[in-house]
């Protein structure tokens, strides 16, 4: 929920309308959980669940296999997967692209610990060009302070050149 | 200005500007981020409030009636079982006359245990005497906190009210809100002035006994009470449009009606996506509307007759269900529009947290269009 909050808030930073929730029930770490974003020119007032969703992030590859993360995604999507093997097996639909980064390896190594929202997020502004730098940036001074925002800032940004160069 | 927060925290944030003197509350969820952040408002005096913790809702609210009978400006916040543990006390509340702010983030009721949403918990409370205003979304929510202290305290009509807005697909959403500032909160809600109040000086009381020869007129007083804040409500939804440029002087707010042929009714945020899926529909040719009911108590009957006046069918959309007697919106829809000619037909939707997509929606207007209605929609028939 973490990252579905951050990234609408910077969407909403960058002169979007922004809306996120969670699939609400047992939000807790370790389970499977769903969260979701939308973000739009006008004002959003849809309240049901994103069962077409135009991108996808993938938080634990461990995921992939036992649920189908792809569902319901066309060509022209995009997905970032976290993982440590890029060359994972799985059935992405036809026309969707797939950008794979060890964020966990980037998060152990700016936060020192594997929570990965802000590194995704910044794979996510580079991967799908939605959010810019300036108010990712904004988002998580915002939502984090002092050594911490820092930190933080700096895993987006690695994951965000990392995508960067591969777009 | 527009801040993007959780639905729950501008409600804390709109509260807190309201000014209470007086918060108890006991946490459950999907409420629980709302008395969180008052508590802890409270506990950095950001808040000048006496919060008041306790063991039960029963306990909170109880403490609540205490206190607005003592002259406070009083909040609390619950949902689903937390309210029917408070059922007593409510009809104690409004009988009293205290003019009570507590907000429900709806939630349906156990058995079988769900912390999802519908709006069984604050429908339950229809015949307690508090007013209910329901919100579309969580900008809604936050003015209509601010129209409902105005509303309650309102010398003509002291009465408890319920701010309503969905758990979860509100409380738990982050999204853009206006959030006045405390100046303006401040000349739109001025400093809570008491009708009466216990006083040891000129002792009253409250709650007394009423024999056979006064009870009735009671019950009559309070109803009409109900009823004056209508005109209350519209006032004081039209002095906030004038001041904020949002207005609410409206009881039912109609959707594209114009021409309708089909028109929905609902509550809450559903209505969101039911306008969503009328865009949809009228882009495809059908000539569908919808009617948002933002008073459900007092029951806007003559308003919503008046507005669905041309309308051939009706699809009620009822996040609720009296159990052998069908949905309670649509059973007093039909009521309202008794003799209009109208085909009304009742949906019983979106019950303990099912989700609603554009396409049911679509499908409900179907249905009532060829005249199957008066029915659960989206039932799975595989687990029955």
């Amino acid at each position: 929920m973490t990252a579905a909050e951050l990234i609408a808030f910077a969407a909403f930073e960058g002169g979007a309308y922004a809306q996120a929730f969670p699939a609400f029930g047992v939000e807790r770490r370790g389970a499977p959980v769903q969260a979701f974003v939308r973000f739009s020119d006008a004002k959003i007032r849809l309240r049901s669940q994103v069962y077409e969703p135009d991108y996808i992030i993938v938080q634990d590859p461990t995921l992939i296999g036992d649920v189908d993360v792809f569902m319901g995604m066309k060509a022209g999507g995009i997905a970032i997967v976290n993982t440590e093997k890029p060359d994972f097996e799985a059935s992405v639909p036809e026309g969707v692209k797939v950008y794979a980064i060890d964020a966990t390896t980037i998060a152990l190594e700016e936060l020192g610990v594997p929570i990965t929202n802000t590194t995704l997020m910044g794979a996510f502004a580079a991967a799908t060009g939605e959010i810019q730098l300036e108010p990712l940036e904004h988002a998580l001074r915002n939502r984090f302070s002092g050594s911490m925002a820092d930190k933080n800032v700096r895993a987006a940004e690695r994951a965000y050149n990392l995508i960067g160069g591969a777009v | 200005m527009l801040e993007f927060m959780e639905g729950s925290h501008a409600v804390a944030e709109i509260v807190k500007r309201c000014r209470p003197q007086v918060i108890a509350a006991y946490p459950i969820t999907p409420q629980t981020h709302i008395v969180e952040d008052l508590a802890q408002m409270v506990a950095n005096c950001e808040l000048d409030a006496e919060y008041i913790t306790v063991e039960s809702e029963f306990s909170a609210l109880s403490a609540c009636l205490g206190a607005s009978a003592a002259g406070s400006r009083v909040y609390s916040a619950t949902t689903s079982q937390g309210l029917a543990l408070m059922f007593e006390v409510c009809f104690n509340v409004a009988g009293m006359r205290q003019p009570i702010v507590m907000t429900i983030a709806n939630r349906s009721l156990g058995a079988p245990l769900s912390i999802w949403n519908d709006q069984q918990d604050s429908i339950s409370l229809r015949d307690s005497g508090w007013l209910q205003f329901y919100a579309e979304d969580n900008q809604e929510a936050v003015d209509l906190h601010m129209i409902a202290y105005k509303v309650c305290e309102d010398h003509d009509i002291l009465l408890p009210a319920f701010v309503c807005f969905d758990g979860f697909i509100l409380s738990h959403t982050y999204e853009p809100v206006a959030l006045p500032g405390q100046e303006e909160v401040d000349a739109y809600l001025p400093a809570f002035t008491p009708y009466q109040r216990l006083d040891a000086e000129k002792p009253l009381s409250f709650g007394m006994y009423a024999t056979p020869e006064y009870y009735t007129e009671f019950r009559y007083e309070t109803d009409r009470a109900l009823y004056r804040a209508k005109e209350s409500f519209i006032k004081a939804g039209r002095e906030f449009g004038e001041q904020f440029g949002r207005d609410y002087s409206a009881l039912v707010e109609g959707y594209r009606l114009e021409d309708a042929d089909t028109a929905l009714v609902a509550m809450g945020s559903i209505c969101g996506t039911a306008k969503d899926a009328i865009d949809e529909m009228r882009d495809a040719g059908k000539k569908v509307g919808l009617l948002k009911i933002r008073t459900y108590r007092p029951f806007p009957g003559p308003e919503i007759a008046d507005a669905l006046s041309g309308v051939s069918t009706v699809a009620v959309l009822d996040k609720n269900i009296s159990l052998g007697g069908g949905g309670a919106v649509g059973t007093e829809v039909k009521a309202a529009l008794y003799g209009s000619g109208a085909a009304v037909y009742d949906y019983i939707i979106a019950l303990g947290g099912r989700d609603v997509r554009k396409r049911d929606v679509a499908a409900v207007v179907d249905l009532a269009e060829k005249g199957k209605g008066d029915m659960f929609y989206g039932l799975r028939t595989e687990v029955l």
